[in-house]
């Protein structure tokens, strides 16, 4: 842990994009594109930004969704939407935000905990994550590069949702053989 | 379509699972289900498969068991899909000194207040005995519930821990 400053996210807001978001359908496993690793994208160019917009957008009616990233909504790219405002496991909490191309810089303290994912809707599992995490990416539209030092479930959806651009699932993470289990509580 | 319940149990080594399986696809039969592992070292492996008729099925799996150290039953099942969830999930872990009864009392317990038991298992290593177990309870019954499994518990001589198994929807 470095414990640097985060740089540039604060303050940002899904209407700094310029264009109004559209909800898209979300994919399901075994939809391909979900297990295949999405290239990295140009932050700035104007389908990147509509794709962030779409995210934040299709997250906002989806209920209990804490993150989308690109891939399941049909998009093989390195872009993702974030916000865990109001879950009662965050603590660092910085709102809502898409990171283009973002990567994980530093990792520490790993947690088990059983995770649930709107693209595996029977299924879930436990999954071993860094429960402090320094994560490096761009925002959409300016391209401006931030670093983000988070903890806790942000920390893990961060994870969750990195591991979706990277054409991860939860279930390739999963802490054993007896580690998945059918979903019993449906939002 | 027949849907079947298989199990195989015996002495380990390597290749039973991979036997198991080229059995069942030798035959199109579609392994949807199945758990496998290791009772203090004895191969246990229970599965559901969809397709063939079950004494195709017993007669494909007979060399397998002929040197008696596999046991493998087939049975057709009546196929009902997955269970609508019942209640609320959580995990119950005990664990303590080795006795009789601990299973039996604690899921008791769980059973007399209406609650499932979803996924079971039970460990014994030296003296120390373990039991965790995957449950759903009635909504709104989990401190009913844990009060009656601590009183258990304290006869038992063990200890016990009932915890939401909540899940984080990422």
């Amino acid at each position: 842990m470095t414990g640097q400053e985060y740089a540039g996210l604060g303050g940002w807001t899904p209407e700094k994009l310029g264009v109004a978001g559209e909800v898209r359908p979300v994919v399901a496993a075994p939809e391909p594109v979900l297990s295949r690793p999405g290239p990295e994208v140009d932050p700035t160019s104007a389908e990147v930004v509509r794709l962030a917009a779409d995210l934040v957008a299709t997250m906002r009616v989806s209920p209990g969704c804490v993150g989308l990233a690109a891939p399941q909504v049909g998009v093989s790219a390195q872009v993702f939407a974030v916000d865990v405002t109001g879950h009662p496991k965050a603590v660092t909490v910085h709102g809502t935000f898409v990171l283009c191309n973002a990567r994980v810089v530093e990792a520490s303290r790993w947690k088990a905990g059983r995770e649930g994912c709107m693209s595996v809707p029977d299924l879930t599992g436990d999954v071993k994550r860094a429960s402090r995490l320094v994560v490096e990416g761009m925002l959409p539209g300016s391209g401006e590069p931030v670093r983000l030092v988070t903890d806790g479930f942000e920390a893990r959806a961060l994870q969750h949702e990195i591991d979706h651009c990277a054409g991860l699932l939860f279930l390739d993470q999963v802490a054993g053989a007896h580690a998945v289990y059918q979903r019993k509580v449906y939002l | 379509m027949n849907e079947l319940a298989i199990t195989v149990i015996g002495r380990d080594r390597p290749g039973i699972v991979a036997d198991v399986a080229e059995v069942l696809a030798g035959l199109g039969a579609n392994l949807t289900d199945s758990t496998m592992t290791r009772l203090r070292g004895h191969f246990a492996m229970t599965l559901i498969c969809v397709g063939p008729a079950a004494a195709d099925v017993e007669a494909a799996f007979a060399p397998l068991a002929a040197d008696g150290h596999l046991l493998a039953t087939v049975r057709v099942v009546t196929p009902d899909g997955a269970n609508e969830p019942a209640g609320e999930p959580y995990v119950l872990a005990v664990h303590g000194a080795d006795r009789m009864g601990i299973v039996a009392a604690m899921t008791r317990v769980l059973a007399d207040a209406g609650g499932n038991v979803t996924d079971l298992s039970t460990r014994l290593t030296g003296s120390l005995y373990v039991v965790v177990a995957e449950v759903e309870l009635p909504p709104g019954s989990s401190d009913e519930v844990a009060g009656r499994l601590t009183r258990a518990a304290a006869e038992l001589g063990v200890g016990v821990s009932l915890r939401p198994a909540d899940t984080d929807l990422l």
